[in-house]
């Protein structure tokens, strides 16, 4: 099943429940309550997966390492290659 | 005896590790990479060769490598260089015809990818006899150097969307520092269809389609220091157009 489907098919089922509690397609006489909570819910769902991916792709572009020893370090390495290679008779 | 065995560790079990460079206009680039594996690799006493696929590059690139080539030998420096420029997938799927190796380790050319993390990852590897082991820049010490709040953004933001999209089961999949196992990687260049960028991302999500386990080390991405980058360019677009394809096709 690719990728696609499996998020049609989840997101098909929760459609299904949420229609057949907010309009009680199936007579259950479920208590108003029920309704009333589920009707907004999917208003809810993405909202807060909206700030949930807001808040996390932010903290994690505020937490990226900055790789200054590597870069440092790879400097260095560079220097003493370049040493090293003429050394051994390349020409650059 | 002991002795002998403390200054070639790992030179005894038989395993050997093919590098495969690709080089576009690495003419810079490609004496200080070689030179970093053979210090890296030497140190830790892995078997391996290096070979070099160069794409008829304008600035020279293929002569710089003959001159490697006498300095470290036909047995470590292997060129396999192509007459024009027919981009990065197909220059792995040549590399890979002529690896002697068990294993295969590709990388970039610019530095952008340390040889220091190749023993890392041939540890990792080792421990969990992972299928394929991922450098990435997104989890534990990994990270990068020279981007701007711009492309950190970009990255992190792509990122978070292919994850919630396809759950790949790897945290980097547009990197492309990576250690197969030379039979895993054949199956899966057999399999994949993208070009160019979304080519690593496509191993990855394939790897994991066919239960390949994945073992992912932290690595350091520098920025390019010399030379200049070949893609950019409309790569939001082209990254874009290729996750809607494996999101459908995967
Ligand atoms: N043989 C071959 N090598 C290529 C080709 N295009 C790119 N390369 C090499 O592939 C590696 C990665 O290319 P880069 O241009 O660094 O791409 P990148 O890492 O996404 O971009 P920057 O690091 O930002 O420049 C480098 O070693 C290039 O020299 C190609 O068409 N043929
Ligand atoms: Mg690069």
């Amino acid at each position: 099943m690719t990728k696609l489907l499996q998020w049609l098919f989840g997101v098909s089922l929760l459609g299904a429940v949420w229609a057949l509690v907010s309009f009680d397609l199936l007579d259950l006489s479920l208590p108003q309550t029920y309704r009333e909570v589920a009707w907004p819910m999917p208003l809810y769902l993405l909202v807060s997966f909206g700030c949930y991916s807001l808040a996390t792709v932010g903290y994690r572009v505020a937490t990226f390492n900055d790789c200054e020893a590597a870069a440092k370090e790879l400097q260095e390495q560079i220097k003493e290659a370049k040493e090293d290679l003429r050394k051994k008779g390349l020409k650059v | 005896m002991a002795s002998r065995k403390a200054l070639q560790p790992n030179r005894d079990n038989g395993d050997k590790y093919s590098v495969l460079l690709p080089t576009y206009n690495e003419r810079e680039n490609l004496p200080l990479i070689v030179w970093l594996l053979v210090k890296y690799f030497g140190e830790s006493g892995y078997n391996y060769e290096i070979i070099v696929i160069d794409d008829g590059s304008p600035d020279g690139t293929l002569e710089v490598a003959e001159q490697l080539q006498k300095i470290y030998g036909e047995e470590k420096i292997l060129l396999r260089p192509r007459a024009k420029k027919l981009g990065l997938g197909t220059a792995y799927i040549h590399g890979m015809k002529h690896a002697t190796g068990n294993f295969i380790i590709i990388m970039d050319a610019d530095l952008s990818h340390h040889p220091k993390f190749i023993p890392e990852f041939i540890e990792k590897q080792k421990k969990g006899n992972y299928d394929l082991v991922s450098g990435t820049r997104y989890q534990g010490n990994g990270g990068v150097y020279g981007w701007d709040l711009r492309r950190k953004l970009i990255s992190r933001g792509a990122n978070f969307l292919t994850q919630v999209l396809l759950r790949p089961g790897a945290s980097d999949l547009t990197g492309s520092f990576r250690l197969y196992k030379k039979k895993v990687l054949e199956s899966l260049v057999e399999r994949c269809v993208s070009k160019g960028y979304v080519f690593q991302m496509e191993m990855i999500v394939r790897a994991r389609q066919l239960n390949y386990t994945i073992g992912e080390v932290p690595i350091s991405f520098v920025d390019r220091v010399y030379g200049e980058s070949k893609l950019g360019g409309n790569e939001i677009i082209s990254f874009v157009k290729g996750l809607l394809t494996l999101f459908a096709t995967t």
